[in-house]
């Protein structure tokens, strides 16, 4: 089980963050992740392997300033 | 016993009260702030109170305007402010009012960051003027800074912020405000300061388009990220930004400055 967004999910092995993103519908550039509290860069979504017990948040940003 | 006025140490007699003070040192003040805060009523003076004399309509002389200016900030806050750094990246609605209320409450040193010009429908919400279009706004946002509180120094970049511009011209900051109009470069800067300035607070705005739910404006923090905003209201076609709710969530992002400055404040 890993926490995204403080939500119980699913974990099984192989799964990513393109994976959570791809399954929750997460379709937007403008997110910011973090995986215990680290960032996970966008260039790394494909490769980074979530672990059992992770803690992901996903931040979406809104355009305005 | 020793006291302050107008920033000069002076020396008083244990018994002597505020307005006998006020009398022998300024006799035509007309305005007394004693620790920050105007003085109601004649009190007695305990060792090291501020005390400021001002003259209404006067223009102080230069050697006591900091002090003058500084008279209305709680004693001790001012001092730690002025050691401070605060990086601003972007110097439109959010960042030219950060910039603002930063400046009023005398922050040493700000880092302005931004690479384009004051146009005519920047005015809805920015703090420019008419006879600033076609500035750069770092240029601009500078000159009206320092007629505001002209105590605070101003590092102005005519630049775009990239990942690798990012760390070097921001890296002297005590914390960083970001202040962008696109969310591409909001996550940009929260990549980049997260992973390469490790241990910055970084503060960024997120939602506030529109007018009206003030309340839905508020502050959150995920480890050395802050965001303010109402993380929903997004800037687009028939929703655009206006100046309340802006600096609404600008002045959001600088009282979160001053809280990690200062530390949290008792109510």
């Amino acid at each position: 089980m890993i926490a995204v967004n403080g939500r119980d999910t699913e974990w099984r092995e192989g799964l990513t963050i393109r994976i959570i993103m791809q399954e929750n519908k997460y379709t937007s550039p403008r997110i910011v992740i973090k995986v215990n509290g680290h960032v996970v860069r966008q260039e790394q979504w494909e490769s980074y392997a979530v672990q059992d017990g992770d803690d992901v948040l996903v931040l979406h940003l809104i355009a305005g300033g | 016993m020793r006291i302050t006025i107008n920033e000069r140490p002076v020396e008083v007699k244990p018994d002597e009260t505020l307005y006998q003070v006020a009398a022998r040192v300024k006799p035509d003040a007309d305005l007394i702030i004693w620790n920050g805060f105007p003085a109601a009523a004649d009190q007695p003076l305990s060792e090291g109170d501020e005390v400021v004399l001002i003259r209404r309509g006067e223009q102080p002389a230069p050697h006591e305007l900091e002090a003058l200016m500084a008279a209305r900030h709680t004693p001790g806050v001012h001092a730690r402010l002025k050691q401070a750094c605060v990086a601003i990246a972007g110097c439109g609605g959010l960042g030219s009012n950060v910039a603002f209320s930063l400046a009023r409450v005398g922050i040493g040193r700000l880092i302005l960051a931004d690479y384009d010009v004051v146009v005519p429908s920047n005015l809805n919400r920015q703090q420019y003027f008419l006879e600033q279009i076609g500035q750069y706004k770092v240029d601009a946002l500078r000159a009206t800074l320092e007629r505001v509180n002209p105590f605070v120094r101003v590092e102005s970049h005519r630049v775009e912020l990239t990942p690798e511009n990012i760390p070097v011209l921001l890296s002297g900051a005590d914390v960083i405000v970001e202040a962008f109009d696109r969310a591409e470069m909001k996550v940009l800067i929260i990549e980049t300061v997260l992973t390469r300035l490790p241990g910055r607070p970084l503060i960024v705005g997120s939602g506030m388009a529109g007018y009206g739910r003030s309340n839905a404006i508020q502050t959150r923090r995920e480890g050395d990220l802050y965001i303010c905003g109402d993380e929903v209201s997004e800037a687009r076609p028939g929703r655009g930004l206006m100046a309340p709710r802006v600096a609404i969530a600008a002045n959001h992002q600088a009282n979160q400055v001053l809280e990690i400055l200062l530390g949290e404040e008792q109510p």
